[in-house]
């Protein structure tokens, strides 16, 4: 429904995208809460901060990354052109770092030494690492369980980084029940402890933050297809669990009305309840984690077990923003199962020579049947957020369940 | 006037402080809950925080999460709960007030969530994740219904804010002991009496200390700076007793844990 056009002024002071986001966590919190808030308005106006994190975006992480005419794939699916944004090019292998940089030099102009933050695919926990290690502070990583076994080259990396990687047992041991553990970690830690939350979800300000510290994929994307293609691409195409890479690609294109935005939740095994992890498509309005989004739930506002067999994605949870694009239709969510996000995974291996995230893929999937149905003239920008080293294992436990 | 406004005023003219044991409804079971409420009733407690399970509890700490986690294991549902509070608050003297995750007001409707709650006698709410700052629309809807919205004030709530929160909370004002979450601790912070001391210069509302209170001890030394003191998890361990022991030795055990608290009051 398009009920209200969109701004690119949000959010605003209480953190509101139109009715989402906003601040439901406890009063412990909100102090910490508020000077996360005030830092960031100062950092955002002060230059030398902005050529700190240009310079270690530049130097440290490799920016800007490659935009990809991904010819053999195109011209395999006989379509509209597809190029990729390689976020997996990035140092440690996805866009995730582009954000703990910049929230790590946050923590430092708050003087703080701790940081922790949770992880899904294990993508932001060793981006997390990886700051800080750079920085020289200390980390703790809180890790689901079942991630933990799925994700466990990452989890290996991240101790070889210097962070304590502390497995999380309850609820269903994932993603979710991670962002459990490190809030209450904060609950008690607030004072001394900076939380690097990994998405675009979470109390504000977190979901402006990490747009703004993930919007330099956007940015770059728009210059680059300017340089490449001679105009802006006419679709855009990243996935969604909790939305950052997919936040940061979009929000520059917000205001270029022309240009098609589809973000691709997880399908999972399908529509059935606990099946999938893709709230746009299949959720309702609610609360999760200190914000207003959509959400899986029951009739009584438990939050749903979610299902996809990308880690990153298995959230049943959503950014406030991705809602406010919902609901006001800048933005077209729609969802890619399991099979053809792997099978996504196999074209782009054997046309391109790239292995992509299982996170990636479903973007990936999506482009490939969206590029069918379009002109050669077409061209499709797919974010590509970060390479699939990390889901090898995982990937072959799958198709040898699969045969 | 709430039934929260009416006990404090009591207690106040008599010189007496409220004791507010936290329950977990439906660990067990809601009949065992229900059970629990009478007996320590019948020991002597003023009021009670009935937590409604929720599934990403983060204010809370191992003890009470695992007692969530087993309500809601066993199916159930807030219908089920609010009819059971409808079945013990007209019973009780003492006044019932849910804990309750804004994830669930919300989702039951924040209208329909008063209405229900206070149709059957629970006589306030306390939402621990609803920040003052976002608690505008709940505070107008319970103060239309007469059912009280009882707002956090913690260690780290800088001085001026928590002024804003007392003067927003109705009923009384829930003061946490400490920067963390929900479990029993053998100290308490060293400024605490200060800063309890320091609000009660701030407002009118009675106090109640929670989070980490769990021994006589405790008792005797908050006592003199509060109205009331709100024990959860040691309670809650306890209760948890209930899944494998005889139920009558449970409620025994519960209640005369929660004599020895009275006593000290």
């Amino acid at each position: 429904m398009t009920t209200t056009s969109v701004s690119i002024n949000v959010p605003d002071a209480a953190g509101r995208f139109g009715q989402f986001g906003g601040r439901y966590v406890p009063e412990t919190l909100v102090r910490a809460l508020d000077e996360l808030t005030a830092e960031y308005d100062k950092a955002c106006r002060d230059a030398a901060f902005q050529s700190e994190l240009s310079s270690l975006l530049k130097h440290y992480v490799g920016r800007p990354s490659p935009l990809y005419h991904a010819k053999r794939l195109s011209e395999q699916v006989g379509g509209a052109q597809i190029w990729l944004k390689r976020e997996d090019l990035n140092h440690t292998g996805a866009h995730k770092i582009n954000n703990t940089i910049g929230q790590g030099l946050l923590t430092l102009r708050m003087k703080k030494q701790r940081v922790i933050a949770e992880t899904g695919a294990g993508q932001h926990g060793v981006a997390t690492a990886t700051a800080c290690a750079h920085f020289g502070l200390d980390c703790v990583v809180y890790m689901g369980e079942e991630d933990i076994r799925r994700q466990a080259p990452n989890v290996f990396s991240m101790k070889l980084l210097g962070a304590e990687v502390r497995p999380v047992s309850s609820g269903s041991r994932t993603l979710r029940d991670a962002v459990n553990e490190a809030m209450r970690d904060w609950m008690s830690s607030v004072e001394t402890t900076h939380y690097i939350l990994g998405s675009v979800v979470g109390p504000h300000p977190f979901p402006r933050i990490v747009r703004d510290f993930q919007a330099v994929i956007g940015r770059e994307t728009i210059e680059q297809s300017r340089e490449q293609m001679g105009r802006l691409p006419d679709t855009v195409v990243a996935c969604v669990g909790g939305g950052s890479n997919a936040a940061g690609m979009f929000y520059p294109f917000v205001e270029h009305q022309g240009v098609a935005l589809v973000g691709v939740e997880a399908g999972g095994r399908g529509a059935k309840p606990g099946d999938h992890a893709a709230p746009l498509s299949h959720g309702h309005p609610g609360v999760l984690h200190g914000s207003f989004s959509y959400v899986m739930q029951d009739e009584d506002g438990q939050t749903c077990d979610v299902h996809s067999m990308s880690a990153g994605l298995d959230y049943p949870g959503v950014g406030p923003e991705h809602s406010y694009w919902k609901d006001t239709g800048r933005v077209r969510y729609t969802n890619c199962l399991d099979q053809d996000a792997l099978a996504a995974f196999d074209t782009l291996a054997r046309t391109e020579g790239i292995l992509a995230a299982l996170e990636s893929s479903h973007a990936v999937a999506k482009a490939i049947e969206l590029a069918r149905g379009k002109p050669k003239d077409h061209a499709l920008v797919v974010c590509l957020s970060g390479r699939g080293d990390k889901d090898a294992a995982e990937i072959a436990r799958l198709k040898s369940q699969h045969t | 006037m709430s039934k929260i406004d009416d006990l404090f005023l009591t207690l106040r003219r008599e010189r007496r402080k409220a004791l507010m044991p936290f329950i977990t409804a439906g660990d067990p079971d809601l009949a065992f809950t229900a059970a629990v409420v009478k007996e320590l009733v019948a020991r002597g407690c003023h009021l009670f925080e009935i937590g409604i399970p929720y599934s990403d509890p983060i204010a809370d700490g191992p003890v009470i999460q695992a007692s969530y986690t087993r309500a809601l294991a066993h199916k159930i549902k807030l219908d089920d709960i609010l009819q059971t509070l409808g079945d013990v608050a007209p019973r009780v003297a003492a006044p019932l007030v849910t804990m309750v995750s804004y994830a669930i007001v919300y989702r039951h409707g924040l209208e329909k969530y008063v209405d229900d709650v206070g149709r059957r006698g629970v006589a306030g709410l306390i939402v621990p994740d609803l920040p003052v700052d976002e608690s505008a629309a709940l505070a107008k809807i319970c103060a239309a219904r007469n059912v009280s919205l009882i707002q956090l004030v913690t260690p780290v709530t800088p001085r001026e804010r928590a002024v804003r929160i007392a003067e927003t909370s109705t009923g009384f004002l829930y003061y946490v002991s400490v920067a963390g979450i929900t479990g029993e601790r053998t100290q308490l912070p060293p400024d605490l009496i200060d800063n309890v001391g320091w609000l009660r210069t701030q407002t009118d509302l009675p106090i109640c200390i929670g989070f980490g209170v769990s021994t006589p001890e405790h008792v005797k030394l908050l006592t003199p700076v509060a109205d009331g003191l709100i024990v959860g998890s040691a309670i809650v361990r306890r209760i948890a007793a209930a899944n494998e022991q005889p139920r009558e030795k449970v409620l025994r055990d519960v209640g005369d844990y929660v004599a020895t608290l009275l006593a000290a009051l």
